[in-house]
């Protein structure tokens, strides 16, 4: 087999070595029951060329993304990608390599994380970040164990507008940690209702732009928590654009990275933002690192504050993550590399604007109007007088593609569809989905 | 070591993103109670310079790609190239997760066929690749079993048992579950005793995490007789599967009493790691705890695969998805070139050069259970020279071109040094690894100052670890600003 | 090395020294080396009751963590505050400066199963 580098007479040396006379010896401490009970896996085994062949039929089986148009999004979205991105994250030192529990072998990835976790800080206006989740829903849900740990109430409010695949997630953990959690409604408006908040909590988990797009009001939510912990779940570009959460006292921020430079990839890997207050460093779950000096006084970096994770404090750690997402944080250090401040602005401004334009182009079809009179980055929700379900698919039939209007957060009322729209739609796309609408209601 | 954040900013960096084409209404603004006012002090940059920057930082690092990684329990194997290519593949990346499921047909046929493999190389049907890591897999099949009691009327199982050379995330995983831990001693063999299992079982216990072989590299020998024990009290047994290697392709979890097993695939499928992730931890499950897996299911009925949300036991979702699907389908790649008759070579080869090196090793350093081992084994640094740490040992191998073994872990080892070599090592490797291995433990008998001072030729030294946790500094220092220290 | 006589010792390497009733409590010369450099003692609040056993305090360092255990029960009284900013008192003066916290015993002959300075250096001696 071709990754395995032995001669026959490589074997036979090795074999000398250990005083065993062949390989199937070594496996005479498992017991025989055992061994005689196992069955294969059924699959004989091929060539390079037949497992290509194999995937690239199935990669065809999919829809082909260069033939259709997306409107697609929900936390993942067709953005583009720089070629630098995929050319860098593939450099095989970075992605062959391990985390970095040696140091003195690791500064490309302990460097890169410590930038990632200043760009986060950055777009978040919190103190500190962590080196990546496993995706934007387990953060938002790890972020609710964090604030149940600090304010240990038992109780957390959740926005109803939350993406419901991130609030099944939400629900999941919580139902294992025996957090109790109480839904709080959102207005005619789109945004959560605070008459509903109360103080005794142990925290608000909201979404913004949440599921219809809508961007909620962070100004004076902290001060109606008391001492409950105000979480955040936000759209990583959006920020660019929007004064952060820390600016009003958000203590935990958590987003789905996938924007910043990731394949949709059918949902994962993913990549998930959490960045929290420096006083909650202790709480935090996942890893960080910190810049320090070596023996000669040279600047390097290390992880740090390892007692908190799981391979030191066991079962009382902050959590339980150990792989991440460092590969996908790599991508998008890179990608915001590459944009910097004033390419990152310009990219939300394409996105905002476009978005604005196909809102008004579809908001001119008759039956179509928008569902929430407030502000929102690049995805929008119309209500219409059709069957939602009957519009997306007759869409589809004309190559434009949408979410299915489940993905919008229930229980929402019945005809609303959602449209995101990024820099990669260009207004002639933006044209032809208004007219398909057209024809369609 | 420079961050892009010591760069100099160049002017007109325009040229990536195209102009706007769409009319603007001067309605369209966001209002100054929202509109953005703080900067975001993330340089711009000409494309050369970020090439440069992280073509210099990747020389910083050393991957699998580079050399020898002999970490115990993370199985750095070789990551096979071809599956990059195949993930990378429009149809599969372009692919959003809510696409409808007659545009997702192919990669739902390769994650369903993905499922039914790994279901039969672990003996256990009901799977789900929805966890992204292992520890991700540990809390969902934690949480079958906490569903499991819970239709049972047998809610007073809230703890788990762990031996004592269990990987950290066990403990942490049971207890994001909502268990309490119980440590069971291991014997003086390195295995589980039987008596102190049977005295450590009753009607309070959920059920048992094993990793089998052990973080020793030891094959619980009386495995049958664990599982029966534990299922005669009424609980279940979860196998963590990191170190799969050791039996892949010879036998399955399911054929040893697991109730629960879960694969790591970025260590024994061969996907790569990634700086630390992503991976994937997919669980397999007995049929018993099929109703609580988590939805969506993908199920294949009438010539079409979809997602099935009709399960109204099911734990919820641990992913918003499907799970790291990109990275499953490298595994599904690496399963299909490789077939059963590679995966038996692999844990052939695996425990062939694991039990070399330890053949080699032996006399010069304590081997604690110097026995036959599996896929990797436990050494100690401890007595190899009078000052000498096994960290002083890690450290120095650096200088000789190699990425240290796993250190300080299993716990029950003082000095531990844990190594395992996986199968695509050569001969010759293990051969530099085991002459590097005796000349350390020759200087640290004769110059141990080497070994106190290295690495040597990094382009860092040895790193102040002490400074990092007393004063640390996790965001940049921007000029004007005070150090974001926590 | 020898171990200060003015105290008693536990076989977790605690040391308590009674001003009576009111028992400081610290970790020993030896518990401290076996961490390393202290960098966090997480304390406990002062006015908490505390059961004997229970673990009442931790230390960190860079790779471990241990915990103080109770020596007795009691009420904490004080807590070393001076520690959040010099955690390494603990490795420069265990027995002295590095004190963690005081305990108000509820029942001071708790302290009689305790090591005396002579127990605790032949407990490190067999070990």
């Amino acid at each position: 087999m071709r990754y395995i580098p032995h001669s026959e007479d490589d074997r036979r040396h090795m074999l000398a070595s250990v005083g065993a006379s062949s390989i199937d010896e070594l496996f005479a401490d498992i017991p025989k029951e055992v061994l005689e009970r196992f069955e294969p896996m059924g699959l004989p085994g091929t060539s390079e060329i037949d497992v290509e062949r194999v995937l690239q039929e199935a990669s065809r089986e999919n829809i082909r993304p260069d033939r259709v148009i997306s409107f697609q999004g929900g936390g993942v979205y067709d953005h583009h990608v720089p070629s630098v991105v995929r050319h860098l994250t593939s450099r095989s030192e970075l992605y062959t390599a391990y985390t970095p529990y040696q140091p003195e072998l690791s500064q490309g990835t302990l460097t890169t994380m410590f930038e990632f976790q200043t760009m986060v800080c950055e777009l978040t206006g919190m103190e500190i970040a962590n080196a990546s989740m496993y995706d934007g829903a387990s953060a938002a849900a790890e972020a609710i164990l964090m604030a149940e740990r600090v304010a240990g109430r038992g109780r957390v409010l959740v926005s109803a507008a939350l993406f419901p695949h991130v609030r099944r997630v939400v629900d999941t953990y919580c139902w294992a940690a025996g957090i109790e959690l109480v839904e709080l409604p959102y207005d005619d408006r789109g945004r959560v209702d605070r008459s509903a908040i109360s103080r005794n909590v142990s925290g608000l988990l909201l979404q913004t732009p949440n599921a219809f797009g809508v961007i909620e009001e962070l100004d004076g939510l902290k001060a109606s928590l008391g001492d409950g912990l105000l979480i955040a779940s936000c759209h990583p570009l959006a920020l660019a654009l929007l004064e952060p959460p820390g600016t009003f006292g958000a203590d935990i921020v958590v987003a789905e990275g996938q924007p910043l430079g990731l394949s949709p990839s059918f949902g994962g890997p993913l990549l998930g933002l959490l960045a929290t207050r420096g006083a909650l460093l202790r709480q935090m779950p996942g890893r960080i690192v910190s810049r320090t000096v070596d023996i000669e006084g040279e600047t390097g970096y290390t992880m740090a504050a390892q007692t908190r994770e799981q391979h030191i404090r066991r079962e009382r750690a902050t959590s339980n993550i150990c792989t991440n997402s460092a590969l996908g944080a790599l991508a998008a250090t890179i990608y915001l590399a590459s944009l910097g401040e004033v390419g990152l602005r310009n990219l939300a401004s394409l996105n905002f604007h476009k978005a604005h334009y196909a809102a008004r182009a579809v908001c001119r079809v008759p039956g179509v109007e928008p569902a929430f009179a407030a502000p929102f980055f690049n995805e929008f929700t119309v209500r219409t007088t059709l069957d939602p379900t009957q519009i997306r698919e007759r869409l589809r039939a004309q190559g434009i593609l949408v979410d299915p209007p489940e993905s919008l957060a229930a229980p929402a009322a019945g005809g609303l569809l959602r449209f995101a729209v990024t820099e990669k739609r260009t207004q002639e796309e933006i044209d032809r989905l208004a007219a398909a609408l057209q024809e369609v209601t | 070591m420079r961050t892009i954040f010591d760069r100099t900013p160049s002017d007109d960096v325009t040229g990536l993103l195209p102009t706007l084409d769409v009319p603007v209404d001067a309605s369209d603004q966001l209002g100054e109670k929202i509109a953005r006012r703080r900067p975001i002090r993330i340089p711009s940059l000409a494309e050369p310079q970020v090439v440069r920057h992280y073509t210099a930082l990747s020389k910083c690092n050393y991957g699998v790609d580079d050399g020898f990684y002999p970490l115990g329990s993370c199985t750095m194997k070789h990551n096979p190239k071809m599956t990059e290519e195949v993930a990378r593949l429009p149809g599969f990346a372009g692919l959003h997760p809510m696409s409808d499921p007659a545009d997702a047909q192919g990669s739902l046929r390769v994650l369903h066929h993905l499922s039914e493999l790994l279901g039969r190389i672990a003996g256990l049907p009901a799977v789900s690749l929805q966890p992204a890591a292992g520890a991700h897999g540990e809390l969902t099949g934690l949480l079958l079993f906490k569903r499991y009691f819970e239709r049972r009327g047998e809610a007073q199982r809230t703890r788990i048992l762990l031996p004592d050379s269990a990987h950290g995330t066990n403990p942490a995983s049971a207890a994001l579950a909502g268990f309490a831990v119980t440590k069971v001693a291991s014997g003086a063999d390195g295995q589980i005793d039987l008596s102190t299992l049977d005295a450590a079982l009753d009607d309070t216990v959920a059920g048992i995490m094993l990793t089998v072989p052990n973080t020793l590299g030891i094959f619980e020998e009386r495995i049958l007789e664990i599982t029966a024990r534990v299922h005669r009290a009424g609980a279940l047994c979860y196998f963590d599967g990191a170190n799969l290697n050791a039996f892949l392709g010879r036998a399955r979890p399911g054929d040893m009493g697991a109730d629960v097993f879960h694969f790591n695939l970025h260590k024994t499928l061969a996907t790569p790691h990634g700086g630390g992730g992503p991976g994937a931890g997919p669980i397999a499950a007995r049929d018993i705890l099929a109703d609580y897996l988590p939805v969506p299911r993908i199920v294949h009925e009438g010539g079409t695969f979809r997602p099935d949300w009709d399960a109204p036991d099911s734990i919820g979702s641990v992913h918003p998805f499907y799970g790291n699907v990109g990275v499953a389908i490298k595994a599904y790649a690496y399963l299909l070139e490789l077939g059963d008759r590679g995966l038996r070579e692999v844990s052939g080869a695996a425990c062939l050069n694991a039990n070399y090196l330890l053949s080699r090793l032996r006399g010069t350093y304590p081997l604690p259970y110097d026995r036959l081992c599996k896929h990797e084994f436990v050494a100690s640094g401890r007595g190899v020279g009078a000052d000498v740490t096994t960290l002083d040992i890690a450290k120095r191998l650096i200088d000789y071109g190699f990425h240290p073994p796993t250190v300080y872990f299993p716990l029950i080892v003082p000095e531990a040094l844990m190594i395992e070599p996986t199968e695509t090592e050569s001969r010759e490797t293990l051969d530099r690894f085991a002459e590097a291995m005796i000349q350390i433990a020759a200087e640290a008998a004769s110059d141990d100052k080497l070994l106190h001072e290295a690495p040597h030729r990094t382009p860092v030294r040895r790193l102040d670890q002490t400074q990092a946790a007393r004063h640390p500094v996790f965001t940049y220092p921007f000029a004007g600003a005070s150090p974001r220290e926590a | 090395m020898e171990y200060p006589k003015d105290r008693r010792y536990t076989k977790d390497h605690e040391w308590l020294k009674d001003d009576g009733g009111r028992f400081t409590v610290g970790i020993t010369a030896h518990a401290a080396k076996e961490l390393g450099d202290i960098v966090f003692v997480e304390l406990p609040t002062t006015g908490s009751e505390v059961a004997a056993g229970a673990i009442v305090a931790t230390v960190e360092s860079v790779k471990a963590v241990g915990d103080v255990l109770a020596p007795l029960s009691g009420k904490v009284v004080a807590a070393n505050t001076d520690l959040e900013s010099a955690p390494q008192s603990v490795n420069e003066d265990p027995h002295g400066r590095g004190w963690i916290l005081v305990i108000e015993a509820t029942d001071p002959s708790e302290a009689e199963h305790a090591l005396s300075a002579e127990a605790y250096e032949q407990l490190l001696a067999t070990s």
